[in-house]
């Protein structure tokens, strides 16, 4: 990158996309979806459902295209698919002996598959491309309303369940012995997913969304020792990465969503070689983790 | 007074039967333990022991027989915080980003409120079980940079901060240090004459000998059970471990 250019332009280069509305409603709205999705990431990471998670965020395809069809929130459809994969897996897992990834792989994709015929059967003005790619820059008003509810309901299941959560993640048996209900935590989680999964797809598309659920997270664990710093780790992470990803994407004319991603991807490789105790060279005499 | 002796018994296992999607891993087991009783469970890999502790805590259902803790249901003995599981060191992600302080208050969450948010006693019973186990100035340490035996020494800690009157230990001994070793033994101790009761599974028979009042010999069922002077015999453990000689398993101080 030409370091000229970015001296001399640095107050345009953070300016000028914000005289925009589009790109001010863009930026605003993507941090709060990578937020939520990086709230999420740090559970996902530590329970192992990054395969799930690209499952369920592939599934929810159909959803999203039946309720726009219908005039249905997308979060609805969106969810009815994610859960509904989710519980197809486990049953054809438990009444085949085809293993639990092939099954994963199969009815995922057997899903997106559903999802894009019915975009070219059924006549709408549903984009593709937006749906596969994300669209931050052009999210409607209706949109901003489901995806700033679904938000905070997702930050607020996380939040009171918080404990729950990390009890279930860590050591399900000890949940169980305790009374605490593991099902009921299993299908919290399970909807969480779902419905992270729906909002982060408007900002960098089905495609790309598993990365926001699990990129963030997987950075965040090489970094600290503690749950508390692994979420607020993930959660800034996510948000630096929208950011950025949108200005590189407006200036440099970029696909959004995959300018978003690879921004997270650069900041894993830069946590997975410098990260103080954990990255390929340790830098545990220069910086104490906790 | 029938009423009082059927209730003496902290677990009661009638002829329980499990089952993983057709494949049966137990089956007609039974066991009867009481208050201040220590009875180890001994049996080759695959044997059941693990999906036994399974169904004692609930975590896999029985598909016949019945369970009874301190006389009531599963159900009612889990809301009591009746019973406390201290799993085998491989069967939790050493790596998760939690202090022992962390895992040692897990013990308190069933009688917390829904948020979990500590009571001035759960920090109390905390602490306390944290000093039993020695562990006081590694409290904050996250778990993955402890070793195997202090590791160990932060479930027990668990345990004990959830006051569970009967204690669950899959392979205490396996993969610890002396130190560890030793402090497992006096706690074991203690916990009996505090009336405690206590099922381990152990692959060590010294420590059989050493510590239990009674053995439960497992291969799928149960192959025998008794005081562990009576019952554990060459023959029976040869027939527990599928033929192998006994030599073989005491090594050569037996």
């Amino acid at each position: 990158m030409d370091l000229c250019f970015l001296s001399i332009n640095i107050t345009s280069f953070v300016a000028d996309p914000l005289s925009h509305e589009f790109m001010r409603k863009a930026l605003l709205m993507s941090s709060l979806v990578a937020a939520v999705c990086g709230f999420l990431s740090s559970y996902l990471t530590l329970k192992g459902w990054a395969l799930m998670g690209d499952a369920v965020s592939h599934s929810v395809m159909p959803g999203v295209v039946v309720a726009y069809a219908l005039g249905l929130p997308f979060s609805l459809g969106a969810f009815i698919f994610g859960v509904g994969s989710v519980a197809l897996i486990g049953f054809v897992k438990q009444k085949s002996r085809v293993k639990e990834d092939t099954v994963i792989g199969l009815v995922f994709t057997g899903f997106f598959a559903l999802g894009i015929v019915l975009v070219s059967k059924i006549k709408s003005n549903i984009d593709l491309h937006s749906i596969l790619f994300g669209s931050p820059l052009g999210i409607s008003l209706s949109d901003v309303k489901q995806t700033v509810f679904i938000s905070l309901l997702v930050v607020i299941l996380l939040s009171v369940f918080r404990k729950d959560l990390i009890l279930y993640c860590f050591d399900p048996r000890h949940a169980k012995t305790l009374g605490i209900n593991v099902l009921f935590l299993h299908y919290l989680l399970l909807t969480c997913l779902s419905l992270s999964a729906v909002v982060g797809l408007q900002s960098v598309g089905i495609v790309l969304v598993v990365a926001m659920l699990i990129t963030p997270g997987a950075t965040a664990y090489l970094l600290t020792d503690k749950f508390d710093n692994m979420t607020i780790i993930s959660v800034i992470s996510a948000i630096i990465s929208s950011v950025f990803g949108i200005y590189f994407s407006f200036w440099f004319d970029l696909e959004t969503g995959g300018s978003i991603v690879l921004v997270q991807t650069f900041i894993f490789l830069f946590a997975f070689l410098f990260a103080p105790r954990y990255g390929i060279f340790k830098f545990k005499k220069l910086f104490s983790d906790y | 007074m029938d009423e009082l002796n059927y209730k003496s018994y902290r677990i009661e296992a009638e002829n329980i039967c499990v089952d993983y999607h057709g494949k049966v891993a137990l089956y007609d087991a039974n066991l009867r333990l009481k208050a201040g009783q220590i009875c180890g469970l001994v049996g080759m890999n695959g044997a059941g022991k693990t999906t036994f502790f399974n169904a004692l805590t609930g975590f896999v259902n029985i598909s016949k027989g019945k369970i009874r803790i301190n006389g009531e249901s599963l159900r009612i003995a889990q809301q009591d915080q009746a019973i406390a599981y201290v799993p085998q060191s491989e069967g939790i992600d050493s790596q998760f980003p939690v202090s022992v302080w962390d895992v040692v208050m897990m013990g308190r969450y069933g009688s917390m409120n829904i948020l979990r948010s500590p009571r001035e006693s759960d920090i109390q019973a905390v602490k306390d079980a944290i000093q039993r186990v020695d562990l006081m100035e590694l409290s904050s340490t996250p778990i993955g940079n402890l070793s195997g035996g202090q590791r160990k020494r932060t479930f027990l800690a668990r345990a004990i901060a959830q006051r569970a009157s009967i204690l669950l230990l899959d392979e205490p001994f396996a993969g610890v240090d002396i130190r560890t070793e030793k402090l497992i033994s006096e706690l074991f101790i203690q916990f009996k004459n505090e009336g405690k009761t206590i099922l381990l599974s152990t692959h060590d028979m010294i420590h059989v000998r050493e510590f239990c009042d009674l053995v439960l010999l497992i291969n799928k069922t149960v192959v025998a059970y008794g005081e562990t002077s009576e019952v554990f015999t060459p023959e029976n453990i040869t027939s527990t471990f599928g033929g192998m000689s006994p030599d073989v398993l005491f090594g050569p101080e037996s």
